[in-house]
């Protein structure tokens, strides 16, 4: 697979949306952007689904131009796509040492591959959280911020898909550096749902919604990629203040 | 001509939610549906059915096995069916007991697993699960793709030969794929010389016909005893 393009729907009113195609090549960060019920996790669901004008929205994904039909479309999805989603928790009763062990089995990693995966998975998590995890752990009994970064750190580790889809990475408080880090690879087609400027602004193009439907696409120019800049210096000192005071310092 | 699909599982797994999602998409289809809704005491779900303006039966079973009463009502069913020229018959259980699944050779055994429940739950559910023909599981809105796919996998591992689906009733998703999986289901054309998978547990003791007293001098019939022999180990 080297490009996924979307096919226009119909928004929530049932008007069609104006676009011909959005195509989107693997190697790339896209966004998505809009208000609260703006749709946006329903596109995320719609490319996850590989939807072919079945769902709700009638939008049609293609797969290097071409519809995936109904038989192939669980198989497909969960080799191709990677979904990252607003889950805060996980609900198996199983211990993280269980979950990476169960899932690697799941997906068919072979042997060489698994050995000492689960110390690999928890450091990349250990590196997305500050509430440390460790192999024995109950996966229920996992924090939000814990939980959403072993979901990051299982997907960079053991889902070895082409397409990530990231709904809110800023949640949790967890590195958001960090975890897109380890989640964007190398040749990966990356979408990322998000409300936060600096986040939006890393991708070089993104899709606005709006009731609905996709209402227009952005490309990032040359005053955003400055702007890009300035947010960045403004997250860095954010995010150096804010280790500061959970440490108990003076902020001044 | 018409397809009798059982839809079994355990309690709370969202069989009605599932069935209200999919029904609409059959209807849609141009398929006529009636459900027969199986309980052992009291069941509001007939009012859900009667909202999707589709014909719907409640089949109490009182103080019978409600698996047992199911299998013995199958004839009534059938003709229910028919007179209501039914082209789909959905017959949920009441979901008590995983001993039995009370499908036959004939009907269509569509098994519902919550994917909220405990990881050692499919391993729980017996022939429901392992003699089914489609395993449809529920509330995935609430798991991660990761807990999706072990799930998945250890339900493969029970039964390979099942076909497998992912819904979120509330949403509606996934009911199509599982309306696309019935429609192409072979219609039968009689229950005669149908047959149970699998056995049902062998009565009858002296509870199941009323009795209250306990005590080994009240208890006759088909008595089972807990061997306690690996316990002093």
């Amino acid at each position: 697979m080297t490009n996924l393009s979307i096919l226009p729907g119909k928004d929530r009113v049932g008007k069609a949306e104006c676009f011909d195609e959005i195509r989107l090549e693997r190697g790339n960060l896209y966004s998505i952007v809009g208000s609260t019920g703006s749709g946006k996790s329903r596109l995320i669901k719609d490319i996850e689904q590989l939807v072919d004008g079945d769902s709700i929205t009638g939008r049609r994904i293609l797969l290097d131009g071409q519809p995936v039909g109904k038989e192939r479309r669980n198989r497909l999805s969960n080799s191709l796509i990677a979904h990252l989603g607003q889950n805060m928790k996980f609900v198996l009763d199983i211990s993280i040492e269980q979950f990476i062990g169960q899932h690697a089995s799941a997906r068919g990693l072979p042997t060489h591959v698994r050995d000492s995966l689960a110390e690999r998975v928890i450091a990349t998590a250990n590196r997305i959280t500050q509430e440390p995890i460790f192999a024995e752990l109950q996966l229920s009994a996992l924090s939000g911020g814990q939980s959403r970064a072993l979901m990051a750190s299982d997907i960079a580790h053991i889902c070895d898909s082409p397409v990530v889809l990231i709904d809110e990475i800023e949640n949790a408080g967890i590195d958001k550096h960090e975890a897109l880090q380890a989640l964007v690879g190398t040749e990966k087609l990356v979408l990322l749902v998000t409300h936060d400027p600096h986040t939006a602004l890393m991708a070089g193009m993104r899709i606005v919604l709006d009731h609905g439907g996709i209402v227009r696409t952005v490309e990032r120019d040359e005053q955003e990629q400055r702007l890009f800049l300035e947010l960045e210096t403004n997250y860095r000192n954010q995010t150096t203040l804010q280790q500061r005071l959970r440490r108990g310092e003076h902020l001044a | 001509m018409k397809r009798i699909i059982m839809v079994t599982g355990g309690s709370a797994v969202g069989k009605t939610a599932f069935l209200q999602a999919t029904i609409p998409y059959l209807t849609s289809c141009g398929q006529y549906c009636c459900v027969c809704k199986m309980d052992c005491l009291q069941s509001d779900d007939q009012k859900t059915y009667r909202r999707l303006g589709i014909p719907c039966v409640t089949g109490l079973s009182n103080d019978i096995c409600p698996d047992h009463f199911l299998v013995s009502n199958l004839p009534e069913l059938w003709n229910w069916a028919t007179d209501s020229k039914a082209d789909f018959l959905f017959i949920e259980s009441a979901g008590l007991c995983h001993r039995c699944s009370p499908a036959t050779e004939k009907t269509a055994a569509l098994c519902v697993l919550d994917a909220t429940a405990s990881s050692r739950s499919p391993s729980r559910l017996g022939p429901m699960l392992t003699q089914a023909d489609a395993i449809v599981i529920t509330k995935i809105d609430m798991i991660s793709q990761a807990e999706r796919e072990i799930i998945a996998h250890q339900v493969a591992e029970l039964n390979e030969q099942a076909a497998m689906f992912f819904v979120d009733g509330r949403e509606g998703y996934g009911a199509e794929l599982v309306g696309d999986w019935l429609l192409a289901l072979p219609a039968i054309t009689t229950y005669e010389n149908d047959l149970l998978r699998h056995t049902m547990p062998s009565g009858v003791c002296s509870y199941c016909v009323g009795e209250r007293r306990v005590g080994s001098d009240f208890q006759l019939g088909v008595v089972g005893k807990i061997d306690f022999s690996e316990a002093a180990r």
